[in-house]
């Protein structure tokens, strides 16, 4: 009754698979409602970005433990799953251990490197927890860091030791049971970490050792299906999409903001400017600036979805430091959940329909808008290129061009501007003055 | 004398090396006034050939756009692109970091192309170029520089305000965060203009008790809204007499006995 394991195997993989695809097409066009931005740069230069940032992790060592702590389980994470992709041939083929009469000495190099990785996960994920929840750093407990956010944190690194220790009784019995040479469990492997577990386990019956040894499969894989399937609503997205952040975000000069396109052609029209750019192909969008998501540009929409809210932008951001209301990091939440927002609606309904909520009021307010400097430390803190000033500097836009809602002050400094073409109310001839004995 | 407004360069049938944008907040501020006399002495030193718009020019429009005024930015902006192309313009040095980021990365798109520095860059071209000679004399008075956010982590540039600074013999000093996690001095965005939102402390302060903490003779600026800030922050902390807040080219041109 050999097959009986692999239909339960095969149902599981395809079900975890086909929710997963849909969740993933559901994500995407939950981000493409956002509007078209440019894309500067040749995709040379983008794929360096994304080598550098992402996949080098360039920014993560300006915090030193956190990245070493990260380091141990990214790699971790792309070690552990070439045992992964041995175990889900024996799931689909019902064999065990199948790569090791293949690969030869590979296959013991390989266990290896799963053993060590399977230990240096379990102390990093302990470090994370313990940071987290014990150090209490206080980027992880501000006002945004309430409720779902740290749960969230939580189950993820529960769920990362949760799965090494899977694999680590999965490995510690099947030794017990190779030595005892049970069928089907064939002479393979070194493992360096569980070998120490051997005299915990020898006690045990060939049933008992079996049931822990299937038992423990089934959770690693079932684990790792399930952890699939959670990260589409998780913080833990970042996993993916920090590749396409990187690969799409700007490489022109971080405090470079482009203009606005329609604002051009009237602005030209209005000074008796030839009008050009018409008809290219992109359509300029009707309303000046955003007021929801779906006026951010789709690449907002991709910082948002790609936030793990590890809280550095919010931590050096100048506002937050001197205790304003401004969090880049709930910037970025925000988006985040009003986008969740829209995405339910789309799975429910199957599409979008405006519901009378939008990211500005409902979720951001002015206040925090208006404590931004723009001096781009929060840009400059972040692992993967989110841009939190892009949000704001839109929504600003909005506020002071759509809504008429710009602080009396800066009405002031408007006038003025118009007025004299400087900030303040003094006359054109005063630019005149500290050049007296310097010009001749 | 090396130094026109720019009509007067017309007038004459020539044109000057560069184009100086003095920017609203150095020509109209009293005490920044004294940034713009510094680093024309600078050029007038160097031998350089500078030309300024005087009341033809206005703001960039920098301000505005921050504030979320696209309209009123691109009105400026234009004006200045039709202005700066009627005089032929080519290259352009500005002591105004805003300045200095919004005609060299936000003007091209509108029409304005032109080869832009700010001070600091062009006064290390100078010294590299062997026009300007720094003092060779030791000083060691310690100083900190602060970097403009739209100078340092806007567009890359650290290196040239420290070199100046450390090639004029002073003993350069590094705040705990400095460069590209320096600490904005709370005036960009528009905060210039307005009053702070509610919180625990002004963002001038911080950073100005960080940089004194360096007990430092002078804090180096780059930018003339850093000054205001930064001023008023050690004015707050009553060490006006002991800390002077100067720009980079204020130093130099101290340094080199020129005012």
């Amino acid at each position: 009754m050999n097959w009986i394991p692999q239909i339960a195997f095969i149902l599981v993989l395809g079900t975890a698979l086909a929710i997963f695809i849909y969740h993933v097409r559901l994500l995407r066009r939950t981000i493409l409602l956002g509007r078209e931005a440019p894309l500067p740069g040749t995709s040379a230069q983008r794929w360096r970005q994304m080598l550098e940032i992402a996949i080098l992790q360039g920014r993560m060592k300006d915090r030193p433990a956190a990245s070493i702590a990260h380091w141990v389980i990214y790699v971790g994470f792309l070690v552990i799953n070439i045992e992964v992709v041995e175990i889900l041939l024996d799931g689909l083929l019902g064999t065990h251990r199948i790569l090791a009469p293949y690969i030869g000495i590979l296959y013991n190099i390989m266990t290896t490197g799963v053993e060590i990785f399977l230990g240096l996960v379990f102390v990093a994920a302990v470090i994370f927890l313990w940071r987290r929840n014990i150090l209490k750093l206080p980027r992880f407990h501000t006002a945004e860091m309430r409720g779902w956010p740290p749960l969230d944190a939580n189950i993820i690194l529960w769920t990362e030791i949760a799965l090494v220790v899977a694999l680590f009784f999965m490995n510690a019995s099947d030794q017990v049971l190779q030595q005892r040479r049970v069928e089907p469990y064939i002479q393979a492997g070194t493992f360096p970490l569980s070998q120490w577990a051997v005299p915990l386990l020898s006690g045990l019956s060939d049933d008992a050792l079996i049931l822990i040894e299937r038992f423990s499969w089934w959770a690693h894989i079932i684990g790792i299906l399930a952890f699939l399937n959670y990260i589409p609503f998780s913080k833990h997205l970042h996993i993916f999409l920090s590749f396409p952040n990187t690969y799409y975000a700007p490489i022109t000069p971080p405090a470079q903001q482009d203009s606005l396109p329609q604002v051009t052609s009237v602005v030209r029209e209005t000074l008796g400017l030839p009008v050009s750019g018409q008809g290219d192909g992109t359509e300029a969008p009707s309303v000046l600036g955003a007021k929801d998501v779906t006026e951010l540009t789709w690449k907002n929409l991709l910082d948002a979805y790609t936030c793990t809210e590890c809280g550095r932008c919010t931590s050096v951001c100048p506002a937050h430091i001197t205790g304003k209301k401004l969090s880049p990091r709930k910037i970025m939440m925000d988006t985040r959940d009003r986008l969740e927002e829209i995405k339910r609606t789309i799975h429910q309904k199957g599409k979008w329909e405006p519901d009378g909520k939008s990211l500005l009021g409902d979720y951001i307010t002015p206040e925090e808008l208006w404590a931004c400097t723009t001096c781009g430390a929060c840009v400059r803190a972040c692992p993967v290129l989110i841009n939190p000033v892009s949000i704001i500097q839109q929504l600003r836009q909005y506020l002071v061009m759509e809504a008429s809602q710009a602080p009396e002050t800066i009405n002031v400094l408007f006038v003025n501007m118009e007025n004299n073409g400087s900030p303040w109310a003094l006359p054109s001839e005063k630019r005149l003055q500290w050049m007296e004995n310097i010009i001749t | 004398m090396a130094g026109k407004l720019m009509n007067a360069w017309a007038a004459a049938g020539e044109k000057p090396d560069i184009l100086y944008w003095v920017g609203c907040a150095v020509a109209l501020d009293d005490r920044a006034q004294r940034i713009a006399r510094a680093f024309t002495k600078l050029l007038d030193a160097a031998g350089v050939r500078w030309g300024v718009l005087g009341t033809d020019e206005s703001c960039t429009g920098d301000p505005a756009k921050r504030a979320g005024n696209d309209f009123l930015f691109q009105l400026l902006a234009h004006q200045n692109i039709q202005t700066l192309n009627a005089y032929e313009v080519k290259e352009i040095v500005t002591t105004c970091p805003h300045c200095f980021n919004t005609l060299k990365n936000e003007y091209p798109q509108l029409g304005g192309t032109y080869i832009v520095w700010h001070h600091t860059q062009y006064l290390y071209k100078l010294v590299k170029e062997g026009k300007l000679r720094l003092p060779d004399t030791a000083n060691g008075e310690a100083v900190v520089f602060h970097d403009p956010c739209y100078l340092g982590r806007g567009n890359g540039e650290y290196e040239a305000p420290r070199v100046l600074l450390r090639k004029a013999q002073l003993h350069l000093q590094e705040a705990p965060r400095s460069r590209d996690f320096s600490l904005c001095c709370g005036a960009g965005g528009g905060q210039m203009f307005k009053e702070p939102e509610p919180g625990r402390k002004d963002i001038n302060i911080e950073r100005t008790e960080e940089l004194l903490a360096l007990a430092p003779k002078r804090i180096a600026v780059g930018c003339p809204f850093c000054m205001t800030m930064l001023t008023d922050g050690v004015k707050h902390a009553g060490q006006q007499k002991e800390v002077r807040v100067q720009d980079v080219a204020e130093i130099l041109a101290e340094r080199l006995g020129l005012v």
